[in-house]
């Protein structure tokens, strides 16, 4: 029997590979859940872009789904992302909150009227406060939170229309079957 | 029409191969003469064709044969050719031909210097090595054949990986698969042994030098491969238990109980079915680890690109070769427990004891490389070990093979004697306490930086009074002979790698700094003056470039230019600044400029002082070269002609004679 031993453990291991092989077939290995979903999205106050004088809270938006698209005018990656939000971000069905992040409000407003704007709102968090708390890498970044202020979904990266599609479409849609 | 020649040559091996897997062993089964002598021809055909598809391969990079979809991928035409030949190796498909033509290097050496095996024994390990060889190039025809065309052909390439662009990374793929592959040869004796039936010590015998060359091979490119990971990757670390390393880490670990196994199989007869199973494990691993990274299974900082398929050939081919050695071991492993007894306190036991704790290390690197594997498997969510796992547990298993080491020599085989051991441990740990005592004082009571000191001088200890009392007791010419002068050295370089890590572990000072022009920085007594960054150019790349002038005491010790490159396709690559000395390194890594748009202003600089870093690559090399010293022993190559008289006579038996003088 003992002599069976190290073949039995070894047909544990390639089970193991297989199994990794399967799984990885399905899944992406670069993707870390965020902490945060499924929990309530931070508390922040945070100036419009578009006039400073008026804030915009996690609690004005309560009430209503919305997605924050954290962008900034120094990200190459944005500039990429821009045209699909222009197009299939417009219509996902529910407002698009732009974020900008780190970012010189009159350099914003200069990339927003060049490159056109999607959001229905734009908040800026000039020193990047709020956005520890997201816990955001980067940008471009989107979180989906719900009309009770729960994040439900994170995208780290641009939003291309695969990810719209097979990702944040269906999150959505699961949200909106939730509200009826 | 070059470039599918390559792949008619790669077709023609793989059809050689077989013949040289299939014929020989065939032959050795039925005792057909005939069948076996097709072993060497085939084998030597077989290289032939591997070596001229390899070289057509390297052609086509230094003629900047952008057709080839592989060339058009990894290189382009401001790469210089000496990178233009390591990016033949620089990505998956180039290095699967890389795996197979040194396997051919090594099956090639049997062919030719294993002239006095037994002739059924050599036919079966070539017929091993052939099967080997099938598996390989099979995989590389069929998933990731290198000489796929690219039409259109584009009028320049992509880049070769930039962090394969450093002279370290040249050689660092091809010296560990010398090791890597080289566990091949001791697997293929094993398996020719099980074969055949003739679990005598002989078997062993042959494959020692082999196995010793293999894993001094495996040991130098680790240290290559480390050095390498300190220089270029800016975080100041020499090992991250990243999988990639752990691939290499955990053949080297059972190769190193391999080697001390083999003694005791060959000079004792003991320990015969563990011998053959280390052999297969060593082997097993080093496939684990070409699946690891090439199958994207587990991610890694320095992983090639990955492909399911390929995981799956890897897989059905791991399974083929390791299930079916196990099940050959399961079967015909030695029944009774052979070979002269031995006492608790005797050589035996004390190798038994390092044996234990290197496999179980071994298994404990596997262990944590799988864990996001079976967190996944068993939905427990996606967890990771690192290195506070891998550190812990290590040092605690590697604890007692330090303790024993000094003792290894002095014991005797079968019965140590106790008065003997006495004088060891009395003297190596009097020395041990003594420097431990005074590196309190000089390091503040540093505990791990204590425990290193007291542990190399232990070990150092240990080494010198043997080699000291060989000196004194045996007559000249007879005192080192070259198997004991490898033990030495190999055991020495415990001791100097010990000094480096736990030095460099505990005393390390890392400083992140932001530095404006003309700012200093004070470290460990060094002044560090950071003059500014301005651009420069390479062949390929640009680089902002920072310069650093360090000094002590008032006097210029060095004058460091840490780069920060980008190379052709934007991808950005550290270059640190490295100072070396004997008991220290200065290491500065540029990080971030505070302002893009002014990269002559101040930027984020990590500063670094190591102490005795050096060291531990100093141990690793002198381990290297006991492998190899150990490997040229005269024992290995004058008996043979007797053995060959005795084995090629009665397959499984060896005289008691040769057996007595071992």
């Amino acid at each position: 029997m003992s002599r069976l031993a190290p073949l039995l453990g070894f047909v544990l291991l390639a089970a193991l590979l297989g199994f990794g092989i399967w799984w990885n077939s399905g899944h992406d290995q670069r993707e870390v859940p965020s902490p945060l979903i499924d929990k309530a999205a931070p508390a922040f106050v945070l100036p419009r872009l578009d006039d400073p004088a008026q804030s915009v809270s996690r609690a004005s938006l309560l009430g209503k789904p919305y997605l924050i698209n954290v962008f900034a005018s120094w990200c190459i990656a944005c500039g990429e992302e821009h045209p699909v939000l222009m197009t299939d971000g417009k219509q996902i069905g529910v407002p698009l909150i732009g974020y900008d992040y780190k970012d010189d409000p009159a350099e914003a407003k200069a990339w927003l009227a060049e490159h056109g704007n999607p959001y229905d709102t734009v908040i800026a968090d000039r020193e990047g406060r709020s956005a520890i708390d997201f816990g955001v890498y980067g940008a471009p970044e989107s979180f989906l939170i719900d009309a009770q202020g729960v994040i439900r979904y994170k995208h780290i990266g641009p939003l291309t229309p695969e990810v719209i599609a097979s990702e944040l479409k269906p999150a959505i849609d699961a949200l909106q079957r939730e509200a009826h | 029409m070059t470039p599918e020649l390559g792949q008619l040559a790669l077709i023609l091996a793989l059809l050689l191969a077989a013949a040289q897997g299939v014929l020989p062993i065939l032959g050795a089964w039925r005792g057909n003469g005939a069948l076996m002598a097709v072993a060497r021809p085939a084998a030597f055909g077989q290289a032939l064709f591997v070596a001229l598809a390899f070289a057509i391969l390297v052609a086509a990079f230094l003629g900047h044969d952008f057709s080839v979809q592989y060339v058009a991928d990894n290189s382009n035409l401001a790469l210089p050719w000496y990178y233009r030949i390591a990016a033949v190796w620089g990505a998956h498909e180039g290095s699967m031909l890389l795996w197979v033509s040194i396997l051919d290097v090594w099956t090639l050496a049997l062919a030719l210097f294993g002239g006095r095996l037994p002739e059924v024994f050599r036919a079966r390990v070539l017929g091993v090595l052939g099967l080997i060889a099938v598996g390989f190039l099979a995989f590389i025809l069929f998933t990731s054949n290198p000489f796929l065309r690219l039409l259109p052909m584009p009028p320049d390439g992509g880049d070769l990986n930039p962090v394969l662009q450093d002279p370290g990374m040249t050689f660092h793929p091809p010296v560990i698969y010398m090791g890597y592959v080289g566990f091949s040869v001791a697997f293929a004796f094993s398996i020719a042994a099980l074969l055949g039936g003739e679990l005598e010590q002989a078997w062993v015998r042959w494959a020692r030098p082999w196995t010793n060359v293999a894993w001094a091979f495996l040991s130098a490119g680790i240290v290559a491969g480390s050095w390498w990971a300190y220089a270029e990757l800016g975080w100041g670390g020499w090992w991250f238990w990243d999988p990639v390393e752990n691939a290499s880490f955990m053949p080297w670990l059972v190769g190193t109980a391999l080697i001390h196994a083999q003694a005791v199989t060959e000079k004792r007869g003991s320990l015969r079915a563990w011998t053959i199973l280390l052999s297969i494990f060593a082997f097993s691993l080093s496939l684990l680890g070409t699946f690891l990274v090439r199958s994207g299974v587990l991610t890694s900082v320095h992983s090639f690109a990955s492909d399911p398929r390929r995981g799956f050939y890897i897989l059905c081919f791991l399974i083929l070769v390791v299930g079916g050695s196990l099940l050959l071991y399961a079967l015909r492993a030695p029944k009774v427990a052979g070979g002269k007894a031995f006492r608790p306190v005797s050589r035996e036991s004390a190798i038994l004891v390092g044996n234990l704790m290197l496999t179980v290390a071994a298994a404990m690197v596997l262990l944590g490389t799988l864990f996001p594997l079976i967190g996944d498997a068993l939905a427990l969510g996606k967890i990771s070990v690192g290195p506070p796992y891998f550190g812990f547990l290590f040092t605690l298993l590697m604890l007692p093979v330090v303790l024993l080491l000094p003792f290894g020599p002095y014991l005797r085989w079968g019965k140590g004697e106790t008065p003997m051991l006495k004088q060891v441990l009395l003297r190596a740990g009097l020395a041990a306490a003594a420097c431990a005592i005074v590196a309190c004082f000089l390091v503040n009571g540093q505990a791990k930086a204590i425990a290193g000191v007291a542990g190399a001088v232990w070990v150092g200890a240990g080494v010198l009074l043997y080699a000291f009392k060989r000196w004194r007791e045996m007559p000249r010419g007879r005192r080192y002979p070259a198997e004991m002068a490898g033990m030495l050295l190999a055991h020495a370089g415990v001791a100097l790698f010990l000094v480096g890590v736990l030095l460099s572990e505990s005393l390390s000072v890392t400083r992140d700094v932001r530095m404006a022009p003309g700012e200093h920085q004070q470290i460990a007594g060094y002044d560090f003056r950071f003059d500014g960054v301005t651009e420069t150019r390479g062949p390929n790349w640009r680089a902002e470039q920072g310069t650093v002038i360090v000094s002590r005491g008032g006097t210029i010790v060095a004058t460091m230019h840490p780069q920060k490159r980008s190379y052709t396709r934007e991808q950005v690559q550290t270059e640190s600044a490295i100072d070396p000395g004997v008991t220290r390194d200065l290491y500065v890594a540029l990080g971030e400029p505070m302002d893009k748009q002014h990269i002559e202003g101040a930027w984020a600089l990590r500063l670094y002082y190591k102490p005795f870093i050096r060291w531990l690559w100093a141990g690793g090399l002198l381990m290297m070269l006991g492998g190899f010293v150990g490997a040229c022993d005269r024992r290995y190559r004058q008996r043979r002609a007797a053995t060959v008289v005795s084995a090629a006579a009665s397959e499984p038996a060896m005289p008691p004679a040769l057996e007595a003088r071992a």
